[in-house]
């Protein structure tokens, strides 16, 4: 009853010619490649050989004066200073909420729902916004009506809080990267295998517990992952900071978080903008530049770091 | 032990489950059988509430455990839970290390002690027959254990918590025979302390290691009765064409 397949295969297993779709793809693929490590090659050395030699132990830890576009009065410390904390605190807020949010998302929500489908709109809305308009929100919003509204509350005087400062600056940044981390939270929560979910409460435990005990440690690299993107995305935004906190010079370093900072970012537009001798100032520039993508890669490193080492302890049980 | 009346279980609109009335017996084993599809899984799952976990689910009904009403507005869903534990098809152990998969049931119940957790831990494993294999490397990852090895430290977390009934939706189906062999054996031990309930696709299993069996088809419970009769003198011919494999 059964029929026989006449197999084709009275011929040799040899190649005969060659795949010429397959080279083609594979080539276009690798050519793609190295375009773009080309790029990536020419933009970092670039910048590298050009700041190095701007480098100094005396620019990266003092002050500069009123002229810095001398380059024997260009300091970068408070810039490194300013970016750096405002890209912490930025950090603090984001990552909780960041992660509430997704834990929601997918551990409550129902897909279906009306309002959780606001709720996702509203993040891709949100990661589509020009970092300008953020500017213009956080100036808004956080100076002048939680910030005027504190001072009003506490009734000073002279603003404090209703003025740029480092808080609305990092508070800024964190609504503009909040997506970035909601996705990359949603992500590794979905990566996980959903027995585990299943075992934790078949054991008797409550979805809470499930998720702060089992859910959260196992999804840690992925929100590691978030926090990353937003630290370098964030790092190198100038246009929220613009009106929230970024100053063009300051004669002291910031001491408080009603303070405002100079900024690695911002002070890279000022050299590139007002210089009255563009010659000078470029070594300037190209300095700046080289530690703003220093101190990136190294609040990266960290991450990249302590994420590495959470994946190790995780695939060897604690 | 546990005890159904006309349970029916609804997905939406479609009925899965059709008025199964059974009540299964303190400290044996029953095996749960059918064809793909024919709601036997479905049904093991209503009694640790599993099912409350999908959408949309509706059941209507009685369902007992001990006597209890467990789909009462007042039952605390997590107390049942410990008092009917499963283990599923696919070994699902936590990316942790075997000593904290068990203690994992313990510290959720408040045990802090950790001599306390530790006895328990190794009775735990010897109950589940791999105490020898495992005791020198309790720090280990869980997920470093073979397929058969990681079903029986499921079972051993299951029975740490000390359950009345265990619930275990084909244990042994993604394991080899040898493996098998080892889980069965383990299972018929373990009848001694608990009521089991087995959902299986191998006959010749259920014939192996359980007392009574009951046979399910598209939602309906066709016949339950003791394993010997179900398997040589079953009283529906539609229970001997299923056992006979002339379908299914």
């Amino acid at each position: 009853m059964s029929t026989h397949v006449r197999s084709e295969s009275t011929r040799s297993l040899t190649r005969r010619g060659i795949d010429w779709g397959s080279s083609l793809g594979t080539a276009i693929s690798m050519a793609a490649t190295v375009f773009i490590l080309l790029i990536l090659f020419v933009i970092l050395g670039n910048v590298v050989i050009h700041g190095l030699p701007q480098l100094s132990w005396r620019f990266v830890s003092t002050v500069p004066k009123k002229d810095f576009f001398d380059k024997d009065s260009a300091a970068v410390l408070p810039m490194i200073i300013g970016t750096s904390i405002r890209v912490l605190v930025m950090t603090v807020f984001v990552i909780p909420i960041g992660v509430t949010t997704a834990i929601y998302l997918t551990e409550y929500a129902r897909s279906t729902s009306w309002y959780t489908r606001i709720i996702r709109a509203a993040i891709s809305n949100l990661a589509g916004v020009p970092s300008i308009v953020f500017g213009l929100f956080g100036a808004g919003f956080f100076v002048h009506l939680i910030g005027g509204g504190i001072d009003d509350m506490m009734g000073t005087t002279s603003p404090k809080w209703g003025k740029p400062a480092l808080i609305w600056a990092s508070l800024t940044l964190a609504v503009m990267t909040l997506p970035v981390v909601i996705v990359a939270t949603e992500e590794s929560l979905r990566a996980i295998t959903p027995g585990l979910r299943e075992a934790s409460l078949a054991l008797g435990a409550t979805k809470l517990q499930t998720i702060l005990r089992i859910v959260l440690p196992n999804a840690l690299p992925g929100i590691l992952t978030g926090g990353i993107l937003a630290v370098s995305r964030a790092a190198g935004e100038v246009a929220p900071i613009l009106f929230t906190g970024a100053a063009y010079f300051l004669a002291d370093l910031p001491h408080s978080l009603s303070d405002q900072f100079m900024d690695l970012g911002y002070h890279t537009y000022i050299l590139a903008s007002q210089a009255p001798n563009i010659e000078k100032a470029r070594p300037i520039l190209y300095g700046t530049v080289f530690v703003l993508l220093l101190l990136t890669f190294s609040l990266n490193a960290v991450a990249i770091f302590a994420r590495a080492r959470i994946r190790r302890r995780m695939r060897s049980g604690h | 032990m546990l005890e159904t009346r006309n349970l029916e279980l609804f997905y939406g609109t479609s009925r899965a489950l059709k008025g199964i009335s059974i009540g299964i017996r303190e400290n044996l084993v029953t095996a749960f059988i059918g064809p793909s599809g024919c709601g036997k899984s479905t049904f093991l799952r209503c009694f640790n509430r599993m099912n409350d976990l999908i959408d949309g689910v509706r059941i209507t009904g009685e369902c007992r455990v001990g006597g209890e009403d467990i789909y009462a507005k007042e039952v605390d869903v997590i107390e049942l839970r410990k008092r009917v534990g499963m283990v599923f098809q696919r070994s699902n152990p936590f990316p942790k290390s075997i000593f904290d998969n068990i203690a994992y049931g313990l510290r959720l119940q408040g045990i802090k002690s950790r001599s306390e957790i530790e006895g328990i831990v190794e009775q735990s494993l010897r109950g589940a027959a791999i105490w020898e294999e495992v005791k020198d490397r309790l720090h280990q990852s869980a997920l470093g254990l073979s397929g058969g090895q990681q079903q029986r430290l499921c079972i051993a977390r299951a029975i740490a918590i000390r359950p009345q009934v265990l619930l275990m939706d084909e244990p042994a189906s993604a394991l080899d025979p040898i493996a098998t062999g080892k889980v069965e054996d383990l299972i018929v031990e373990l009848k001694k302390d608990f009521t089991i309930v087995i959902v299986t696709h191998n006959m010749q299993q259920a014939t192996r290691i359980s007392d009574y069996t009951a046979f399910f088809y598209i939602g309906e419970l066709v016949e339950y009765d003791q394993t010997t009769k179900i398997f040589t003198n079953p009283a529906k011919k539609q229970t001997e064409d299923y056992v006979t494999g002339r379908f299914g």
